[in-house]
């Protein structure tokens, strides 16, 4: 296993704290911007990219994913690549249609 | 400090009681042989509702001969078959084929038994997981058999189950519904444990490129299986909720059954049920047919005395065919109004995903050049293989062609493609696997006359039962019709195939007979064998035959690859993979 | 022969057996709730115009905001317990996991009020597409919470033996349990814009 010291894990507990605090403000910004007057395609927009950086620092620090071997890191990319492809080839398809 | 897990409980094995050894039992060697005798039921109880269904196809409107009066009076009145109960041996025999048949006997059952001892580790790497994957697989396989006990019988909508005809379906469909949830389940915690065990256990020298085929399209078959089954998960859950709690997932707007307006609240997509279900089923087609070319690719390498053709375009041939497998998946949807930017899209991908499969297909044929070919019985299934798989990939192009699919979907065309390419495809390169490994789980082998019937009668019918359906697919003949087409004027021309393709069905099942009778004659009675019998040169020959709990005698080490036959200069015409010098 | 890096790591690859499997089933689970997504999207896409209700028209954002700094704050505590692990402290250990594990109990709690309150003004899952989707992601979500406790309460009560027995055997499953409770977290993270405001 690996052989972090006693110094490590505490600086690894400030990051923690520092994550945590981070992920609070942007759990206000996420429900204050859904009060701003936008249109849907931007809120949406908005609404995933700040979804997407409170879970990149969930998967990066609490799940030590930035420190993480490639075998972990090049499984998850090929799952991320077919999840988009899950989450817009459908639509895709919708959207292209013979008859209207 | 205890930092290592010992295999199960190597040190105290002569402890363990008759359940816990055979029933309930951790080692990797009895759980692979539990999933090939539950998949080979399985395998022959759905050839079993074909053999039926074939009855109706040649002589429609007939009482079933011998059997009719046991189907009941729901499902046959008579002994005459119902539409209804056509409809439901039709689902499962497409259903309990390819997921109680084949995939647990290729993965659950080759891959649990040769895998770990192909890398030289002395087990899987989980297990208890891998117990609890065979149990919760036939508890599925189970639920799906009942479901023809339930009112109204089995699950009819096809093995596909497009809505909105499964969501008002009998109650068999919920059945279906389950079991499927049971066995996806089975799948995944299985192919977890496969991926961590190819990774993390492989002998020390046993680099990527030094693995045997067979592990390599193993690796990508858990792969698929881990990524691709999730999404039907959900659309089962998606689809029983809409048959059980009301809702309205698959269901359009204004939908009327039998002249009334169905109560639900509407808004739902029918071809959201199709994207989900087909975003697993194709790479499940790869699943399929991966195992297989692994098998054959071994048996051949063996069978040849010569080492594969072409094994690093193999290798990445296959882990590219993962991939694409992927973004393929509307090639079944070509009829469903898609748009000619999106099914240009998914036409141009089939075609790229053919590469691969023609790369390694021709990299096994032109392994057979300059060969000294043993003509067992494992090599005649295997290279059978070969043409029979050509088959049925050639007449997959035009089905990829969106132009040409318009007439040839769903049609007896595209049963002939998918059933060459699974029956005399990977069912061969199955029995190749089991006549070519029984040896290591029994130390004895299969009979070769016996083999040999087996191997000549099925080729014949099988090619009797399914080249006809190409003629009868291209005169625009429908499937899932339970009167054979009848009544349609434009196939009454290829109607008369009907009754050659049932013989040669019937046919088919009689010659599994001989296989049936040498698998149990030979557990007792066949000849005995050494560790070697085959003179192979992968990890698991270099093991006693069956090899003891914890696999290897001492821990293996690798020095070569895996296919050094013929070495110049050496002493024997194989050199093992784990041998010293 | 035993079974190889069931707690040391392997020095090609640099991850322990568990660690490569825990991660695996994660991969499987964000296509599982993927596919789930995925039917949201074509089922709102494919909704006629003023069918689709938003979110704040039927949910409690209150409630959801609630809850998630619920969650979010069971994963910092969740790692916390790890931590205290990795620094040979069992006590806080045991304190940071029955945080979690109440944190968690909260979150399930809020949730059973939710839906009461829904059910109670006869919002079923049949009502609308929208509802369908909402109970069906949330009440598989709130399935994986339960899974997560049974877990984590096992850790922290029967199964906390194996510390005094293999205790870097011990760290590495608390390890795994914290990946997997911090994907359940990352999936609230998700599911709480996407049905609740927009």
């Amino acid at each position: 296993m690996s052989v972090d010291s006693v110094e490590d894990i505490k600086k690894h507990i400030k990051v923690y704290i520092m994550v945590f605090v981070a992920l609070m403000v942007l759990t206000v910004v996420t429900v204050g911007v859904a009060y701003l007057p936008l249109t849907v395609p931007i809120a949406i927009t908005l609404a995933l990219i700040i979804a997407s950086i409170k879970g990149s620092l969930v998967a990066s620090y609490f799940m030590h994913l930035a420190a993480e071997k490639s075998a972990i890191y090049w499984t998850l990319l090929v799952t991320a690549a077919f999840f988009l492809v899950l989450m817009f080839v459908p639509l895709l398809t919708t959207l292209d249609t013979i008859s209207r | 400090m205890d930092n290592v897990t010992t295999a199960g409980h190597a040190e105290h094995e002569h402890e363990l009681g008759f359940w816990q050894k055979y029933f309930f039992s951790q080692d990797h060697k009895v759980i692979g042989i539990q999933y090939t005798i539950t998949a080979l039921v399985f395998l022959l109880f759905g050839f079993l509702l074909m053999m039926i269904m074939r009855w109706q196809l040649a002589y429609p409107g007939q009482p079933i001969p011998v059997i009719g009066g046991l189907m009941g009076d729901a499902n046959a009145p008579g002994g005459i078959m119902l539409p209804e109960f056509y409809n439901q041996l039709g689902a499962m025999h497409g259903t309990i084929m390819v997921f109680l048949g084949v995939v647990p006997l290729a993965v659950g059952g080759f891959g649990n038994f040769v895998v770990p001892l192909q890398i030289g580790a002395p087990d899987m790497a989980f297990p208890k997981l891998n117990m609890a994957s065979y149990w919760v697989f036939l508890v599925g396989g189970l639920v799906m058999f009942a479901s023809f006990f339930a009112p109204g019988g089995a699950a009819n909508s096809g093995w596909t189950s497009y809505v909105p005809l499964s969501v008002i379906a009998t109650q068999g469909q919920t059945w279906w519904l389950i079991g499927m949830t049971f066995l996806i389940t089975s799948s995944l915690l299985g192919a977890i444990n496969f991926i961590v065990t190819m990774v993390q256990l492989r002998a020390p020298g046993l680099t990527w490129m030094r693995l045997p085929f067979f592990v390599w399209t193993q690796l990508v078959t858990a792969f698929l299986l881990l990524l691709a089954f999730p999404p039907l998960e959900a659309a089962a859950f998606l689809q029983l909720m809409d048959r059980v709690a009301g809702t309205s997932f698959f269901l359009p707007s204004g939908l009327v059954v039998s002249g009334q307006a169905l109560e639900v609240s509407g808004g739902g997509s029918a071809l959201l049920w199709q994207h989900l279900f087909w975003f697993l089923a194709h790479p499940e087609v790869y699943v399929l047919i991966l195992p297989a070319m692994g098998i054959t690719a071994e048996i051949i390498a063996c069978n040849t005395r010569k080492p594969l053709w072409g094994y690093r375009p193999m290798v990445y041939s296959v882990v590219f065919l993962g991939f694409m497998s992927f973004i393929v998946w509307a090639h079944h949807m070509f009829l469903t109004g898609m748009g000619t930017m999106i099914s240009a899209f998914f036409q141009t991908t089939t075609m790229i995903i053919s590469i691969p499969s023609v790369i390694i297909l021709s990299a096994l044929f032109i392994s057979l050049y300059g060969a000294s070919m043993r003509f067992t019985t494992p090599m005649l299934f295997a290279l059978a293989f070969l043409p029979m798989f050509g088959i049925g990939g050639l007449t997959g192009l035009p089905l990829g062609l969106a132009a040409a699919d318009i007439h040839l979907h769903d049609t007896l065309y595209v049963i002939g493609h998918f059933h060459y390419v699974v029956a005399p495809g990977t069912i061969f390169a199955l029995f190749a696997g089991i006549y070519h490994w029984f040896p290591k789980a029994t130390g004895r082998k299969m009979n070769e006359v016996l083999g040999k019937i087996h191997f000549w009668g099925s080729l014949v019918c099988m090619n009797g039962v399914f080249m006809p359906m190409m003629i009868q697919g291209l005169a625009g003949m429908n499937r899932r019709m339970y009167d054979g087409g009848i009544g349609y004027e434009h196939v009454q021309d290829v109607l008369h195939w009907n009754t050659m393709m049932s013989f040669s069905a019937w046919g088919l099942g009689l010659f599994q007979v001989f296989f049936i009778i040498n698998f149990f004659m030979s557990i007792r009675r066949g000849e005995k064998t050494n560790d070697n019998p085959w003179e192979a040169t992968t990890l698991e020959w270099e093991t006693p035959s069956p090899p003891p709990h914890g696999n290897f005698l001492s821990p293996p080490e690798v020095h070569r690859g895996p296919y050094e036959y013929s070495v110049p200069g050496a002493a024997t015409d194989f050199t093992p993979q784990g041998q010293r010098s | 022969m035993e079974i190889p890096y069931t707690v040391n790591t392997r020095a090609d690859t640099g991850l322990n057996n568990v660690k490569l499997g825990i991660w695996l089933f994660l991969a499987s689970e964000v296509m599982l709730f993927g596919g789930l997504f995925s039917s949201y999207v074509l089922l709102r896409v494919g909704a006629e115009p003023g069918t689709w209700p938003l979110g704040a028209e039927i949910l409690s954002i209150p409630l959801a905001t609630f809850n998630t700094i619920v969650l979010i704050a069971s994963s910092v505590t969740m790692v916390m317990a790890w931590a205290s692990l990795k620094l040979g402290n069992l006590g806080k250990y045991k304190l940071y996991m029955g945080s979690t594990v109440a944190l968690a109990l909260v979150f399930l709690v809020v949730k059973a009020f939710e839906y009461a309150d829904k059910f109670s003004h006869h919002l079923y899952p049949s009502e609308s597409t929208f509802l369908g989707i909402y109970f069906l992601i949330t009440g598989l979500h709130g399935l994986h919470i339960v899974g997560g406790v049974i877990v984590n309460s096992y850790f922290l009560f029967p199964g906390v033996k194996m510390w005094h027995t293999a205790p870097e055997r011990f760290t590495n499953r608390i390890e795994a349990a914290g990946l997997y409770w911090h994907f359940v977290d990352l999936v609230w993270i998700f599911l709480f814009p996407v049905l609740y405001l927009l």
